[in-house]
């Protein structure tokens, strides 16, 4: 029914914008059409209590229920991205970043934090969907790099969450650079045994996907996430003809053997804590 | 010299109408014993005039253009003129062989450049000339199986300590549904993460089109050479166009603004070294593109040579650690909880 449906302005990611809550006091499941008061939702992590649908969720409300009383670090809170192409579409990019600086309250699409899940400290670093689609410039690229370095200096464990359209494109070859940064800094803490959690959420694609998001240890996905490299319009347009049902998505991904497990947010920080007994015992 | 069988790309077309006059000419001086000398010599000079201000002011669009013209040497080109003995290796071993990817081992002609001759294993994209082998390549662009043998192939030169060299030309990875199910992006993944720890040297050369995470898949190295007139950016023109202006039709801005050529990526420290073609372009006069580019490879090679694996490793990521532009106002750490 969406082909009546005006296009959102923005950058046009098709099926794979994020699903974020709408506004208002009541908040209806988008697959079900049940309704539930925006408070119980937001105490049950965003998760629609009787469907299990998973709406989008930000950096700092992940760090606030990953970590133990909600208790944090934050890191590189001051970098910012510059427009070193001076690039310009129908808006500069200069005009994007202040706006989305402005509507999230944020320095850029990810957020990086220390502290202790369990037992263990670990560092974190979360995507955010709201800053440009969750694009990877260089600040993204680099801040994710230093959570990756802070884990491997500190010998700790890494867990990063992705939310993310891929690259940003008005950064040309250097957010594609941050591909091989994030990456390479990846190699490193893998030589030094420690572990990382993979976590992708709705949407990951693109170049976020073709780089740090598919080099977990252990990759987890949320239920319903979709996850791919080429975005679905664009396969469409290739194959010539519609996806098949469940395409791309977390259990799809999970059936073809691309990603370990599929864990509901409410019993993500469960999940990563075991997991992190089992491996740091 | 242009001629009706050769692709012609929309700006050359006042070169080749110069060209066709002097043509004429040339046909009129020996048929007729008329004698046009000096005409046909003041007409060559304003055609080489002509192509070198043309070329020498190329837009980026125009470049791109250049690098994805039909007669453009590719990898197999390179591969045949630079080496000699060259023996493609197959397969993935897992799922099977991808033709959008060639690799294999050979002996590069070095000594012919200043350097010397030694054994490398050779990869890159590998497009089509006609309308049956472009569909056989996939148009250059890979699947899974295509990084996952440059992947097997690189860890074998690390296994028998050969450097390795990459030839990258694609349009982007292939973006269909069995692509998806096989795993792309964990593909490419894979390949930045073990590119970047690879033990042996990784010399990377953009010969053509350097699209997004499909060239970038093979494209991790300590040397990183482009040829003049290719590009390389995080998307396509086109694609790019389409997404940021909602329309196919802002490619040239697009190309503008994405800033995808040799200078604009040396600028940037994305590209340390500009491989020049020839006035005209690649196509052109391919001898003389080979060996602009076996030059710079031994060059690339040379300074190489004596780093032992480790310091190797620590510099190829010290130089992408390097690369992104940002402000960073104060490292200051602040509690919340």
């Amino acid at each position: 029914m969406a082909w009546f449906r005006r296009k959102k302005a923005g950058i046009q990611t098709d099926r794979s914008e994020q699903n974020e809550v709408p506004e208002g006091q009541w908040v209806k499941c988008p697959e079900t059409d049940e309704i539930v008061n925006r408070r119980e939702l937001e105490d049950n992590l965003l998760v629609f209590p009787s469907s299990g649908y998973h709406f989008g969720m930000g950096s700092r409300r992940y760090f606030d229920f990953l970590f133990d009383d909600g208790a944090y670090d934050l890191h590189d809170t001051h970098l910012y991205s510059i427009d070193a192409l001076h690039f310009e579409d129908r808006k500069p990019y200069a005009q994007r970043l202040e706006k989305a600086q402005e509507k999230t309250g944020q320095n850029e699409a990810v957020s990086a934090a220390t502290g202790m899940m369990g037992t263990h400290r670990v560092s974190i670093a979360a995507m955010d969907f709201s800053f440009i689609g969750g694009s990877m410039g260089s600040v993204v690229g680099e801040i994710i790099a230093r959570a990756v370095k802070r884990a491997y200096t500190e010998e700790i464990p890494l867990v990063i969450i992705s939310q993310s359209g891929g690259a940003r494109m008005m950064e040309g070859a250097l957010s594609l650079m941050q591909m091989a940064k994030t990456s390479a800094h990846l190699s490193r803490l893998d030589d030094a045994g420690l572990p990382f959690f993979s976590v992708l959420t709705h949407p990951t694609t693109g170049g976020v996907t073709a780089s740090f998001a598919m080099l977990g240890d252990i990759n987890i996905a949320e239920p319903g996430a979709l996850i791919g490299f080429a975005g679905p319009r664009v396969i469409r347009e290739t194959i010539g003809s519609d996806l098949p049902e469940g395409f791309q998505r977390a259990e799809f991904l999970k059936d073809h053997g691309f990603v370990d497990l599929v864990v509901d947010r409410r019993r993500l920080r469960q999940r990563i804590v075991h997991l992190l007994d089992l491996i740091m015992e | 010299m242009a001629t009706s069988s050769q692709h012609l790309l929309d700006f050359e077309k006042p070169i080749v109408e110069l060209e066709g006059k002097l043509d004429e000419m040339r046909a009129l001086n020996r048929d007729d014993n008329l004698d046009l000398a000096a005409e046909i010599e003041a007409l060559e000079e304003r055609v080489d005039n002509l192509r070198t201000s043309i070329y020498r002011n190329l837009t980026r669009w125009q470049r791109v253009q250049i690098a994805r013209h039909p007669q453009r040497p590719y990898t197999l080109d390179h591969i045949e003129a630079l080496t000699e003995g060259f023996v493609e290796l197959h397969g993935d071993r897992i799922h099977g062989d991808d033709r959008a990817i060639i690799g294999g081992l050979a002996t590069f002609k070095g000594a012919s450049y200043g350097y010397r001759d030694r054994t490398a294993m050779i990869i890159g994209h590998q497009k089509g000339r006609d309308t049956k082998e472009r569909k056989f390549r996939r148009f250059g662009m890979p699947n899974p199986e295509g990084y996952r043998k440059a992947l097997r192939l690189m860890k074998m030169a690390a296994k028998f300590n050969k450097p390795v060299i990459t030839l990258l030309d694609t349009p982007g990875a292939y973006p269909g549904l069995e692509a998806e199910e096989r795993g792309q992006a964990e593909a490419i993944a894979r390949n930045l993460l073990e590119m970047a720890r690879l033990p042996v040297p990784i010399v990377v050369v953009v010969v053509g089109e350097g699209a997004s995470g499909g060239a970038l898949g093979i494209g991790v190295g300590d040397r990183v050479l482009m040829l003049e007139n290719a590009w390389y950016s995080v998307i396509a023109p086109e694609s790019c166009s389409q997404i940021l202006w909602r329309s196919w039709d802002y490619k040239e801005d697009a190309a503008r603004a994405l800033k995808l050529t040799a200078p604009d990526l040396v600028e940037v420290n994305v590209v340390d070294e500009i491989v020049p073609e020839p006035i005209g372009g690649a196509h052109r006069n391919p001898e003389a593109t080979f060996d602009a580019t076996g030059q710079a490879i031994a060059h690339a090679l040379s300074t190489l040579d004596d780093l032992d694996p480790s310091t190797l490793k620590d510099e190829r990521i010290a130089k992408l650690d390097r690369m992104g532009a940002f402000r960073e106002e104060s490292s200051e750490v602040h509690a919340e909880g």
